[in-house]
């Protein structure tokens, strides 16, 4: 039952990840050939172009989007080498507990760290 | 039913790493855990170092600097690296196991044309496409 | 006859375990006279026969059907029977256990782990129509396409060395493993079972095909072409249909009517009289 469900968003979260992963992998480390979403000639990581980016709506959407799915993916798969490594049932349990617990937080300071930096820039810029 | 408790004669991790003689897709599979271990560290990690844009441009500079020595430049790299090929090759998986490419089941005549054999070019592909992709995102980290 | 061949010599390394007098099994080395054609059964009897009477190991039909000799044949699992000292094209020949499977004693594994999982998924065909299983009246109509659709399958002889190469099942003893959920698949596929929903309480949950990441090497060491990998897969393809509510699952396949209106051809004598199940016989 359950693992039927987590399995598919599991291959969900994949797809999401590969359009956006992809994306940030273009705009970070593929600059000598595609220049997306970087407004200044510095490189991507300089000041003023995660600035620009920051205060995109898209990029807000697109980086809590990223966050969630790669948190979910991830320790799905964590999870899955765990168990194949067959411990004893309350351990399985307790892997559980603190894979979510961990996941949650996570998101939380993500979520947090898009959101506030969008307020920054859109104040700052 | 058998009475006496047989000994245990499981391969264990080692038979997660038993490649090369049986098949190339169980590298895959021993490759693709290793970088999807890799790149969830990396993620871990990066979640905070990348939060610090919320504190301002000083922070920002600082955890930049943190993460600027050549050692930290290679690391990114790799991760990227890792990520082509976790990438390229969880489109592969995707797609095969959702039974697209393994082939229709068929009557066996020997030799034997597994669903292995089967997707074995999209296998080849993607892997040729990850290689492409390791080295075009190598001149970013080369400049 | 005067032999005039020059012999060359096989070593059979074979792994030996008594649990009765061993604290943990040793490999033991056998040279036998290399003879056209040898197995690795032939030649386990004839260590057997003239040098280590102790020897134990499953084998019946010496030809690749019953699927008793899985053995782990110079690093892969293979049937003893089917596998001829020369393909090996080695002069030391490892014998060795099934892995991933308790050893009884010497090379007999211990099976009943895959067994269990195999019974709880239900085997064999379920319908609705209970009173028509038991006392039929006819066949269940099946065209050659439905029965191309799990006849691969249905040539599993249960011989394990699908288990023995599984990465998964190394480590986790609760993965049900690729002939369990192959024949699950089996059953699924086959136009005359309407039992999905009843394996799906089991195939859903943990003892799913989930832990499952097609590395291939069922298939690749299957010695019937039986492609367990393959059933997987479309296991997993139905299951994630079945959840996304895209899933029909198809009806089970009607019974044929008997055929009314014959009339028999000029000079064909009738069937002699019923003699089984008469009254009195």
């Amino acid at each position: 039952m359950r693992d039927q469900r987590l399995w598919t968003w599991h291959i969900g979260a994949g797809v999401v990840i590969l359009v956006l992963l992809g994306l940030h992998m273009t705009v970070m480390h593929l600059d000598a050939f595609v220049r997306v979403f970087n407004a200044t000639p510095e490189e991507p990581i300089h000041w003023s172009n995660v600035v620009a980016r920051g205060r995109s709506v898209f990029f807000l959407v697109s980086y809590v989007l990223l966050l969630g799915a790669a948190l979910y993916h991830g320790f799905y798969g964590l999870r899955n080498i765990v168990f194949e490594l067959n411990p004893a049932a309350a351990l399985k349990k307790a892997v559980n507990g603190v894979l979510v617990a961990a996941g949650i937080a996570l998101f939380v300071v993500g979520t947090w760290a898009a959101w506030a930096s969008f307020q920054f820039a859109r104040v700052a810029g | 039913m058998i009475d006496t408790k047989g000994r245990p004669n499981r391969l264990g991790i080692a038979g997660w790493l038993g490649g090369g003689r049986w098949g190339f897709e169980r590298y895959l599979y021993t490759l693709h855990r290793l970088t999807g271990l890799g790149l969830l560290l990396y993620f871990v990690l990066h979640i905070f170092v990348t939060s610090s844009r919320a504190l301002g441009p000083e922070s920002w500079e600082a955890a930049m600097g943190r993460v600027s020595g050549g050692i930290f430049v290679l690391g990114e790299y790799l991760v990227f690296a890792a990520f082509a090929f976790h990438a390229l090759n969880g489109i592969r998986l995707a797609l095969v196991e959702l039974g697209i490419g393994i082939g229709r089941p068929i009557e066996p005549v020997y030799p034997y044309r597994t669903s292995v054999h089967a997707q074995r070019p999209l296998a080849i592909g993607v892997m040729i496409l990850a290689g492409i992709l390791a080295v075009v995102g190598g001149f970013g980290f080369l400049q | 006859m005067a032999d005039t061949t020059t012999h060359t010599e096989v070593v059979f390394r074979i792994r030996r375990f008594d649990p009765a007098t061993d604290a943990a099994p040793h490999w033991e080395d056998y040279r036998l006279p290399d003879t056209p054609g040898m197995t690795v059964l032939e030649g386990l009897k004839q260590i057997k026969e003239s040098q280590s009477p102790t020897l134990a190991w499953r084998s019946s039909c010496r030809m690749g059907v019953c699927g008793s000799c899985g053995m782990f044949i110079n690093g892969r699992p293979r049937l003893a029977c089917n596998t001829q000292v020369s393909e090996l094209e080695a002069s030391l020949v490892t014998v060795a256990p099934l892995p991933n499977f308790d050893i009884i004693r010497d090379l007999v594994p211990d099976l009943m782990p895959m067994i269990d999982a195999h019974a709880a998924s239900h085997p064999y065909i379920i319908r609705d129509d209970v009173q028509e299983q038991q006392h039929p009246t006819g066949e269940y109509w099946q065209s050659m396409h439905q029965l191309e659709e799990y006849l691969q399958f249905s040539y599993c002889i249960k011989c394990g060395c699908c288990m023995a190469a599984c990465p998964t099942y190394a480590t986790d003893p609760q993965y049900a493993g690729p002939m369990p959920l192959g024949q699950a698949h089996r059953y699924n596929a086959d136009s005359r079972d309407g039992g999905f929903t009843e394996r799906r309480r089991v195939l859903a949950g943990e003892r799913g095909p989930w832990k499952c990441h097609f590395a291939g090497e069922c298939s690749q060491v299957c010695p019937k072409g039986v492609d367990p990998a393959k059933a997987i897969q479309l296991m997993k393809r139905a299951l994630v249909l079945d959840y996304l509510h895209l899933w029909k699952q198809p009806c089970p396949a009607p019974v044929a009517k008997p055929l009314a209106g014959l009339k028999r051809r000029e000079g064909i004598p009738e069937a002699p009289p019923r003699t089984i199940g008469v009254a009195g016989v």
